[in-house]
C-alpha cells in the first residue's frame, strides 16, 4: 500500500506525540513549503534525500495519440527530482519486486 | 531552500509547537518516504506527486576511466512525477 499524507499524519502522532490535527497539519504544511519553493523558482535540497530543481522546456512538436493529428506542445516549465545517494543507496539494495 | 530553511519556515508557521518538535518530525517524514521507497513501496501525495522505483536491468557497464567490463546487476532507482497542482503552479508565474 502506498504511503499517503494520512499515514505520515498517523506515524507523526505515534512517533512523536504531536495532536492528530497538529500531525495533519504539519504534513499539509511540509508538502506545501516545498511546492512554494518551487513556485518562486527555488531548488530544494533536502540532504539524504534528494534535490528537486526546476528545468525550463522549449516548444516541441508532438502528436494527439488519439487522432495523430500534429500539435505543439507549449514550453513549460517542469520540476525534476533526482534521488540523493544515501536514498540511492537505500531502494537499490530492495531484491524484491514493487509493490 | 534545505532541510534547515524548512524547518524555519514550518515553525513559524507552527508557533505553538517547539522547533525541536518542527525538526524531529521533518526528519520523520523524510525518513517514512525514503523507508517507503526503500522497501518497495510507492509514495502518493495529491497535489504534490507520486514516488515510485523504476527497475534497471542488469547490464555490462564499463569503468569510464580504466574501460574495464564491469557486471552491473538489476536495480530499482526512485522516480518522481510531479502531480497536477505543483505542475500548474510552477507554470503559474512566467
Amino acid at each position: 500500500m502506498a504511503l499517503t499524507k494520512a499515514d505520515m499524519a498517523k506515524n507523526l502522532f505515534d512517533e512523536l506525540g504531536l495532536n492528530k490535527r497538529e500531525a495533519k497539519e504539519l504534513v499539509e504544511g511540509f508538502f506545501e513549503e516545498l511546492r512554494t519553493a518551487l513556485e518562486e523558482k527555488e531548488p530544494i535540497k533536502l540532504s539524504g534525500f534528494g534535490n528537486f530543481s526546476l528545468r525550463e522546456k522549449k516548444q516541441r512538436p508532438g502528436r494527439n495519440p488519439k487522432t495523430g493529428e500534429e500539435v505543439a506542445i507549449s514550453a513549460r516549465r517542469v520540476v525534476t527530482f533526482k534521488p540523493g545517494q544515501k536514498l540511492r543507496m537505500r531502494v537499490e539494495s530492495y531484491a524484491g519486486d514493487i509493490k | 531552500m534545505t532541510r534547515s530553511e524548512l524547518t524555519e519556515k514550518l515553525a513559524r508557521k507552527h508557533q505553538q509547537l517547539l522547533y525541536k518538535d518542527v525538526e524531529l518530525a521533518v526528519k520523520s517524514m523524510l525518513e517514512q518516504m525514503s523507508r517507503t521507497l526503500s522497501s518497495g513501496e510507492r509514495i502518493e501525495i495529491r497535489g504534490f506527486g507520486s514516488f515510485t522505483l523504476h527497475r534497471r536491468v542488469a547490464r555490462v557497464g564499463r569503468n569510464p576511466k580504466t574501460g574495464e567490463a564491469v557486471q552491473l546487476d538489476e536495480k530499482y532507482v526512485p522516480h518522481f512525477k510531479p502531480g497536477k497542482e505543483l505542475r500548474e503552479r510552477v507554470n503559474a508565474k512566467k
